[in-house]
This record gives structure tokens, sequence and C-alpha cells, in this order.
């Protein structure tokens, strides 16, 4: 897909945001020079864009984040360099944004600053395998509050539909329907489909803009062998 | 629904809650286990069931106190400073035989603590919730799936035995993402009419929830009478899940998160040609005191696995009678001990084991 100055990912809590947030960083590393990611989360201490912080420097991704982010300081806070993604316009820049309404809410305040500028895209991310969003109906429902709570409407989505390591093949290509449906009734455009790396190659020929993701923070707890 | 989903450990007790037939669900706010609060905040006003943020935790142990009287499926969650502040309503609870389920997530302590998962609440669960001779039955899930399960029979051993329940999680059961299945079967309905204060309608005689007994040969007797049953639970609920054991020279015991990080070092240890297994305790209390004891004929050595200063180590010494060298392999205040850890103790043990 194309990328506008400023991606924005949102959606319902857990659906996969901060990990594609940094895929998409990495991705638009290879094409641009500067590149800039925000964690705009002020409501959940864990598993932050500050996960990533070695992985994103060692591609020259300058970070933006909440000095409380990742300091075990359950301190809800945006990051004081926040308005720099906004002034300079030579940065390409994700942000990610918190999750559900409550998440979004932090973003209202730079809501102005984007729509005077009119270049991002804010893209809904989605999952059809978490309980609270298993149809069109309700992602659609989340997808409101979130444009409720943050004064900006959505302009595509994003399918990550996945059931963590035990997603397969199979679990992606039932998604596409899901999706489709969620574009029909927002009459949004499904911009990408995103996918384990290891699924890319089976998936690659039967999806289109499809995009491979990398897990890139391990927990030490993941059971390494399955236990069947 | 057979259908798998992905779910958070705390958003997936909170649904099994939900299908167990809770409809009460009283609460404030703490992490690592808001989710809990915040997926019923969204899920009870759709069900008709009641959401509500107490202004306080003791205020809101009390609630479920209240409907947990009126017969009905209540719960409560928090995270360990949480559930100290609990810790009189857990008593008062135990005192009248009411059945509720209280949820731990726990993190680091003493005092405020940290965010970071613990195990640290290990005595606190399954000695003294409060004062008094009483015991919870505990359960501690290692998987998120086991959360859902363990919520589910939770709530079925509450009213099974009129008796408070606690799941013992941990901030990192409570946060980690995983598939899981809610199919879960009939909820099954106990008969509360002798005892719930539901409403007499002109019909029959009051009934009377409470823990006052003010003369003391009456107080003991409901005193031995509610130990007559905890014999039955510990005779007839406990469980427990084994790994690797058939072979096993040396026997780690880990709960919950331990247990996951455990598993990983016994898979490495094999491969260096290490016999070790696990066993890990479902119920903390009831605790499998037999299956260890057992063990402790085979293994030469035990090793608790724990994320607090040696706290199950203690269960394991007892259940064994000490017959065999119990190390301790730990880590506390939000860390978690890593495979490599336990595999350094794994290797120490089997040094040092001694003869069988």
């Amino acid at each position: 897909m194309e990328f506008k100055r400023i991606t924005l990912f949102c959606g319902h809590y857990g659906s996969g945001k901060t990990n594609i947030a940094v895929n998409c960083a990495i991705k638009l590393k290879k094409d641009y020079k500067k590149v800039a990611i925000a964690d705009l989360d002020i409501v959940n201490p864990y598993f932050r864009t500050k996960d990533s912080e070695k992985t994103l420097e060692a591609h020259s991704i300058k970070l933006i984040s909440s000095e409380y982010a990742g300091s075990n300081v359950d301190v809800p806070a945006l990051p004081s360099q926040a308005y720099s993604l906004f002034d300079n316009k030579e940065l390409k820049a994700v942000i990610d944004v918190g999750g559900d309404d409550r998440g979004a809410l932090a973003l209202g305040r730079y809501a102005p600053l984007l729509k005077e500028e009119n270049d991002y895209d804010m893209l809904l991310v989605i999952n059809k395998f978490r309980p609270l969003t298993p149809d069109a109906e309700s992602t659609v429902e989340v997808m409101r509050e979130i444009e409720q709570a943050c004064g900006i409407q959505f302009t595509g989505i994003v399918n990550n539909s996945n059931l963590g390591d035990e997603t397969c093949a199979q679990d992606v290509l039932s998604s596409i329907d899901y999706a489709r449906e969620v574009a029909e009734v927002t009459n949004l455009p499904v911009k990408m489909t995103t996918v384990r790396e290891e699924l890319y190659g089976e998936l690659s020929d039967k999806i289109d803009n499809l995009m491979p993701i990398r897990l890139y923070v391990k927990q030490s707890w993941t059971i390494q062998e399955e236990k069947h | 629904m057979a259908e798998k989903v992905l779910m958070k450990g705390n958003e997936a007790l909170a649904e099994a809650a939900i299908m167990a037939g809770c409809r009460h669900y009283f609460g404030y706010p703490i992490t690592p286990q808001t989710e809990i609060a915040a997926y019923m905040a969204k899920r009870m006003p759709k069900i008709g069931g009641t959401f509500l943020q107490a202004e306080s935790e003791i205020a809101a142990i009390n609630m479920v106190y209240g409907a947990a009287a009126a017969g009905k499926r209540a719960m409560t969650s928090s995270s360990s400073p949480g559930i100290a502040l609990k810790s009189e309503g857990l008593s008062y609870l135990a005192g009248s035989d009411l059945p509720a389920l209280i949820i731990n997530v726990q993190r680091g302590g003493p005092g405020l603590g940290g965010i970071q998962p613990s195990q640290s609440d290990y005595f606190h669960a399954t000695r003294g919730a409060g004062h008094g001779d009483f015991h919870m039955i505990v359960l501690a899930p290692a998987s998120v799936q086991e959360m859902v399960d363990l919520t589910f029979k939770g709530f079925d051993l509450a009213d099974k035995y009129r008796s408070p329940v606690m799941l013992l999680s941990d901030g990192t059961m409570g946060q980690m993402m995983e598939p899981v299945s809610l199919d879960m079967g009939e909820v099954k309905e106990y008969d509360k009419s002798s005892w719930a204060t539901n409403g007499t309608k002109c019909e029959r005689e009051h009934n009377v929830v409470n823990s006052l007994f003010i003369q003391p040969d009456e107080l003991e007797r409901y005193n031995f009478e509610r130990y007559e049953r905890y014999a039955h639970i510990e005779a007839n609920e406990v469980m427990y899940s084994e790994y690797c054991m058939d072979d096993a020279e040396i026997c780690i015991v880990a709960y919950g998160v331990a247990a996951r990080v455990s598993q990983n070092a016994v898979d490495k240890a094999r491969e260096q040609g290490i016999k070790v297994g696990m066993i890990r305790p479902i119920t903390l209390w009831p605790f499998p005191k037999a299956v260890l004891n057992a063990a402790a004929d085979k293994v030469k050595a035990f090793i608790s696995v724990e994320l607090s200063m040696g706290q199950l180590i203690e269960d394991v010494q007892l259940a064994t009678s000490c017959k065999k060298p119990v190390l301790l392999c730990n880590r506390t205040g939000g860390m978690i001990p890593t495979t490599e850890d336990v595999l350094a103790s794994i290797n120490k043990a089997n040094s040092v084991g001694g003869d069988k």
C-alpha cells in the first residue's frame, strides 16, 4: 500500500496494533530516510512500542514514547515530543494509538493538526478471533466508539485476524469474508492483511496486499513445545 | 462455541465468569487486573448483569457478600495490595458459609510493590487470607484456557461447598494472549433455598446469613463442622498435572507462570539426558500432598520454582515430610525465572541431590 505521511493504527484492545506499527515503521525505513514511531497509549502499561526499543534503534527509527512507557510506573502520560510529529513534515510517521475508545481519547488533542495537514491514514486493525469483535456488526460498533472518542474518521482497514501461535493459513483465509463485510458496511478499503511471516509464502498468491509480520518481542513464558 | 478465540487471560476469565452465570461483579481498579473490570463494564449491561465500581476494595468485597447471601453468583477481582484489603471480607464470607469467586492477579510486594507479576501471595491465599480458622479453595491456572476452565469450576466448587474460592493468577497470566475454547458445558444449579436471603414472600421462615456466634460452644461447633467439610474437599478436590514424571529423578514443583518456564526447562534438561519431571499443583489448597509424597520415594530431589521468597517450598517440604532435599529456584519483585535459571537449579539438584 501507499503510505501517507502519517499512518495511525487504532482498534480494539489486543487487536495487534503495536506489533503492526513496529513492522510498518521498519518497512517504511526501507524507502524513507526519516521514520518515526510514536506510542500514544495511555491505558496499558504493558506490551508497549517501547518493548521494541532495541529493534527500532537498530533500524534507526526514532521512537517517540512517554518517559513512563516501559518504566513500570503506571502513569497515563503522553510523550512530550509528540508534537514534533506534526511540526516536522519531513518525517514519515507511524502512530500506535491505545486500544478501544478509552485508548483513542488521547488522540483527540492532535486531531486538529492531523486534519489541517490532511496527509494521514487512520487504519482500523481488526481480528475476527477476538471475542468482542467476531463479526462486522460488533467490529463497526468498536470502530464508531473510537471515532467518537478521537474525533477522526477511519480511512482504511487492516485485517490482522489471527489466533496467536496457533494461527494456520486456513484461519487467515476464513477471515477474508469478515474483513470484506466490515469494508462494505463502513465503505472503507481493506488496505492490507497482515500475517506472521511463517505463513506469508503459503498465502501470498491467495490474498491481495498481504504483509508479513514478525513478532519482535519474545516472552520467556511462551511454552516452546506444544503438548498435544 | 466450539471455535477458538484469541483472548487475554483477564478477559477470558471475565467471559468464563459470565458463562458460569455470574451476573454480579464488584471491583475497584488496580493494575494488572483492570481488564477484568473493563470487560465486565462492557458486557454486564448487555446481558442484564451488574457491574459496579465500588468506592474501595473493602466495599467491593462486602457487596460480594451481599449478593452471595442473596444466593447469586458473585465475584470480585483485584491484585495483591487490593486483595489484602479484602481479607476481612474473605473471613466473613467463610464464616458465613457464602460461595463467591475472588480473583487475585498477583503483582510484586510487599506494600504497594510493583506492577509486574509475582506469586508472593501464596501464603496469604493458602494460609491466612483473613482472621479466624478457615480455608479457601485456591485454584492456580497456568494457561489462558485454564483461566477459563478454573473460573467455571471455581463457581461450581464455591456453590458445592458454600465456600469462597480464590483464583490465584498473576500479572503474566492475566496479560498473556492465547487461543481459547469457551465451550464449557452446562452450569450446574445448586439449591440455595435453605439459606439464601432472597425474600420469604411470607411463605417461609427467615433465612439468616451470619458469622457472629457469641456462645463459644456454638462457634466451636460451626468451626468443627466447617473443617469436616474441608476434610471432604481435601479428599475429593485435589487437582494437579504431571509432566515427564514416569522416570524422573528430579521433580520440579511449580504453578502458574513458573510452571510454564519450568516446562521449557524440563524439555531442555531432558535433551541433556537429565531425568527431570514436574508436578504442577492446580489446586494450591487442597495441596496435592499424596502425589508429592509418593514422588518423594522415587526422586532424589525436588525443586520449588516460584516467584516468591520460598513460600510454595514449605508445602513441598510438608507434603514430603522432608524425605528428600527441596531446592529453591526463585525470583521476586516482579522478575520471572528464566529457563536458564531453572536449568541451573536442575543441574545443582542433579549433582547434590544425594542417593535415592
